[in-house]
């Protein structure tokens, strides 16, 4: 906890000192300057209204890009006739910049939520899958044929057998994938949608306010924090109990 | 009964199993004996349906078990779950009867990473027992485990075998274990391996 406060307060430091350096607020204002519009930003409710919109987008995405990139990584690490293909697809999802994913989801589906959400569950589900499917092929072989034999029902070595394998995967793909997740909400917002931290800075990008650009931003970046913290790190921790026991 | 036909077994173009033919009562013991190597562990898959690619037929009863060499248990459950989830059917009592009977009623709670390698293969074999099958396999359980501990999983073994009366089949490479605890002992030999002896105890 120390080593976190410490160096969290260094990189505070290096921003006193380039404001520092820089001295001029337009370029890069002084930490202590962004707290009276963070206030009145909290105060008018702004900040609120659009930190929730995106959080809402991410975790929808997140949710979609798990659950789908899951089972496509399941089925493809265990079924090498599907993986062989499947597997070109994979990768042509892979090197799609997420930008176009972006445009062309809005050109098809239209300027709305739906399209916002698609767009940046579609982004995220070849990287899941590519992580799963790795898990999925080193699995234990003589746990399957135990399974096989005894022979366990198909619910049970899923949830007793193959996900608890599959876990140190699993946290890494959700770990990487909250934050390129939320990265690529942002840029949708700032593409198409009339509210989110994207919105916003998109907005005082255009009124060149660092202050406020820097406030929903930094803002967001605490909120993930908390997450990573309170719940990733937790849940990380409970589920790799039996390795330390 | 279990009666094992394999007419023939190939890894790509190598012959590995030729014409092993032999039945199983229940309450029987079968020791299948051979040099490392042979095929013993790929004929045992072949009985225990694991590798359904081979020529020949097996007839097999629905309710099985198996014991490997390695321990092979769900290392993130407890050892109470370990035996609880494969037979979900058993009661706590049941559960609990099965591991004191190999002397683990005090682990219960404990993961199987905490548990000594003797412990852990004692665990597998309650997992093994614990469902009442009439056909048990067994993949030379007792290896490099020392002496003692081999003995005591031996007499522990026998005693559980003349409890439940499985049909039993299992591989070794130790003439003294197939003695010990088979009825009858069949040896592999050749290549392909095929049955050279048969051989009837007790």
């Amino acid at each position: 906890m120390s080593v976190r406060a410490f160096s969290l307060l260094g990189l505070l430091g290096f921003w006193f000192l380039v404001a520092w350096i820089a001295a001029d607020p337009m370029v890069l204002p002084m930490p202590q300057e962004l707290f009276s519009p963070l206030w009145a930003e909290l105060k008018s409710g702004e900040l609120l209204f659009h930190l929730s919109r995106t959080l809402i987008r991410v975790i929808w995405a997140f949710t979609l890009a798990m659950s789908l990139g899951l089972a496509l990584g399941l089925v493809m690490g265990l079924f090498p006739h599907v993986d062989r293909w499947l597997d070109p697809w994979l990768v042509v999802f892979l090197n799609l910049p997420a930008l176009v994913l972006i445009v062309l989801c809005y050109l098809w589906i239209g300027l709305n939520e739906t399209a916002a959400i698609i767009a940046v569950t579609l982004n995220k589900i070849p990287n899941v899958t590519t992580i799963i499917r790795e898990g999925a092929r080193s699995l234990d072989p003589n746990l399957k044929a135990m399974a096989q034999v005894f022979p366990m029902r198909k619910q049970s070595v899923l949830q007793h057998v193959i996900l608890p394998q599959l876990a140190p995967f699993i946290a890494g793909a959700a770990r990487s994938g909250i934050a390129v997740i939320w990265k690529i909400v942002l840029v949708v917002e700032f593409l198409g949608r009339s509210n989110g931290i994207g919105f916003q800075i998109h907005l005082y990008f255009q009124l060149f306010d660092v202050r406020l650009v820097l406030v929903y931003a930094l803002s967001f970046i605490t909120v993930m924090l908390l997450v990573e913290w309170l719940i990733l790190q937790p849940w990380e921790k409970r589920v790799r109990r039996w390795r330390t026991a | 009964m279990i009666s094992v036909d394999v007419i023939s077994k190939s890894y790509g173009d190598v012959p590995v199993l030729q014409d092993i033919q032999f039945n199983v009562e229940k309450g029987q013991t079968v020791a299948i004996l051979g040099p490392s190597g042979i095929g013993k562990s790929t004929l045992l898959r072949l009985i225990a349906g694991i590798d359904p690619k081979f020529e020949g037929t097996v007839s097999r009863p629905k309710n099985m078990a198996i014991v490997f060499q390695e321990p092979t248990l769900l290392l993130w459950r407890s050892v109470f779950e370990n035996i609880q989830l494969i037979h979900p059917e058993l009661s706590t009592e049941a559960v609990r009867e099965a591991l004191s009977e190999v002397g683990l009623a005090d682990k219960a709670d404990l993961f199987p990473g905490q548990l000594s390698l003797g412990q852990q293969r004692r665990l597998s074999l309650a997992r093994g027992f614990a469902g009442n099958p009439d056909l048990l396999i067994m993949d030379e359980p007792f290896v490099s485990l020392d002496e003692k501990t081999a003995d005591e999983m031996l007499t522990l073994t026998e005693r559980l075998i003349s409890k439940t009366q499985p049909a039993t089949i299992f591989v070794t490479h130790d003439t003294t274990e197939a003695a010990r605890l088979a009825t009858q002992i069949l040896t592999l030999d050749g290549q392909p391996a095929t049955l050279k002896i048969k051989e009837t105890l007790k």
